[in-house]
């Protein structure tokens, strides 16, 4: 199976450990990924704040960009996928909003029919793509012993697009339960991370954060798993302000699902990123499936 | 101008933001249940929830609209987009709401707009977002006291390779500076 691959900005550098492990799980599941040839940033959420048509062409340059011969396209990050998604439908939708994003992209010689590329997310494609069956043949080493708490924030179940429930999303808590985990089922696993107000207003981003490490943590989670980089990073590198903030002693380890994923695969913790996250997720790893081992 | 169509209703400043936002005719369906605060998570910190901003635009209060903190708490998680029982775009409104107060000089007490222009900024230069860049800039010129506190995690992020010194641009910057500046010609309004 072939897919498009639109990495996105945080996953060169931020979230490369993201990256390494999307691409060794994918390899591993035969999902082929073919990089856009010079994608560019999708403007996040930061562009439609300012202009929504040329938010629109900047987004539409990358769709157009995917090689005719596939039709679909994998987006790790929420925010890059939704942005993807949402160009889509709006050209679609709106067939005036399209002729101009399509005039805009003509100054670049380049030209996209709305409908052309399936945006899908790899959580999606490798449960219902691959499926239960090919997942469970590819465990090595199953996570039992280990309490892992799926977290899918927000742009990947919302808005409403019937890949998954927009209040419970199921997805990542069966993918996990196929490779062994004890799958913790905690309220917030759909609630927001703040988002981008880490940067303009820490008050409301750290009480967000706080809500989400104070659940998991009461209902005794391991391990929080992420499936977009602006999640892992305000979890994980503001944790430490969080707690300063408040007065508490959090300290739970932040990780990418498919680094996980590529643990009960086999892989090595190293050729899947780990030990780039700032509250380190080996210890209580290597405590957890130890004792399983023992 | 916008024409007033027979079976159109509402206020002025309604239809100004039904231009602007796809979608936003919803708005005249709006049943002030207020399910949209209820699940908004930074509802409490807003003068007025969606709601009542709702309201307010159907009472075409422009300025109370524009100038309020509502589309400033918004950090887009689509909770109200979904629960809302009359279907309105809701999220999609509040990013309509806040380009005509970024457009309008009405957006106050937020440096929300700074970071999204800062951003952007470097997004057409680059074609790729420059994060070591975006902070500096964006706290040197907003909040250069915060700067210190970020120090220590900025240095975290490097020590584990998560921060790249330089930024990276794309190859055809050009043809992507291109299509940027076609948008903006053909009515994209970035200030």
């Amino acid at each position: 199976m072939k897919y498009a691959y639109y990495p996105g900005c945080s996953l060169e550098c931020n979230s490369a450990a993201y990256d390494v492990s999307v691409r060794a799980v994918a390899d591993l599941l035969g999902i082929q990924l073919v990089e856009i040839d010079d994608w560019n940033c999708c403007g996040a959420t930061e562009y439609f704040s300012q202009d929504e048509l040329t938010a629109s062409a900047v987004i539409a340059r990358n769709l157009a960009l995917v090689a005719p011969e596939l039709s679909q396209l994998v987006a790790p990050c929420a925010a890059c996928y939704l942005n993807l998604k949402k160009t889509d439908k709006l050209m679609a939708e709106n067939p005036q909003i399209s002729a101009k994003v399509n005039e805009a992209l003509s100054a670049g010689n380049l030209h996209y029919q709305p409908g052309r590329v399936r945006v899908r997310h790899l959580l999606d494609v490798i449960y219902s793509d691959i499926g239960e069956t090919a997942v469970r043949d590819k465990v090595v080493r199953p996570l039992s012993g280990l309490r892992v708490a799926p977290y899918y924030g927000c742009q990947v179940v919302r808005p409403a697009d019937g890949v998954d429930n927009t209040e419970c999303p199921m997805k990542m808590d069966e993918l996990f339960a196929w490779l062994g985990a004890e799958v913790v089922d905690y309220p917030v696993k759909s609630h927001c991370c703040g988002g981008h107000m880490t940067q303009i207003s820490e008050p409301q981003a750290f009480e967000l954060i706080r809500r989400l490490l104070h659940n998991a943590v009461e209902y005794k989670a391991d391990v929080i798993l992420c499936m977009c980089p602006m999640c892992q990073l305000n979890l994980d590198a503001y944790q430490g302000r969080v707690n300063n903030f408040f007065n508490t002693n959090y300290r739970v380890p932040i990780v990418f699902f498919t680094q996980m994923v590529g643990l009960a695969f086999g892989l090595e913790m190293r050729a899947l990123g780990f030990g780039k996250e700032i509250v380190a997720a080996e210890p209580v790893i290597s405590a957890r499936l130890a004792t399983v081992a023992s | 101008m916008v024409t007033h169509t027979p079976e159109a209703r509402g206020s002025a400043f309604l239809h100004e933001v039904m231009e602007e936002a796809p979608g936003g005719e919803r708005i005249v369906h709006c049943l002030q249940c207020g399910s949209c605060g209820g699940s908004c998570p930074n509802g409490a910190d807003m003068k007025y929830t969606p709601r009542a901003l709702f309201a307010l635009i159907n009472a075409n209060k422009r300025d109370e609209v524009l100038t309020s903190n509502t589309m400033w708490c918004c950090v887009s998680c689509y909770f109200c987009t979904t629960r809302c029982p009359q279907k309105i775009p809701i999220t999609d409104i509040m990013y309509a709401l806040k380009r005509l107060a970024i457009r309008d000089g009405l957006a106050h007490q937020t440096d929300a707009p700074a970071l999204a222009k800062t951003f952007t900024d470097l997004l057409d230069r680059y074609g790729r977002s420059f994060e070591l860049g975006l902070a500096s800039r964006f706290y040197l010129f907003n909040k250069p006291l915060a700067m210190l506190k970020m120090g220590p995690l900025g240095l975290s992020m490097f020590t584990r390779g998560r921060m790249a010194l330089t930024p990276t641009r794309i190859r055809q910057i050009d043809q992507l500076q291109a299509i940027i500046e076609k948008a903006r010609q053909l009515g994209g309004k970035k200030p």
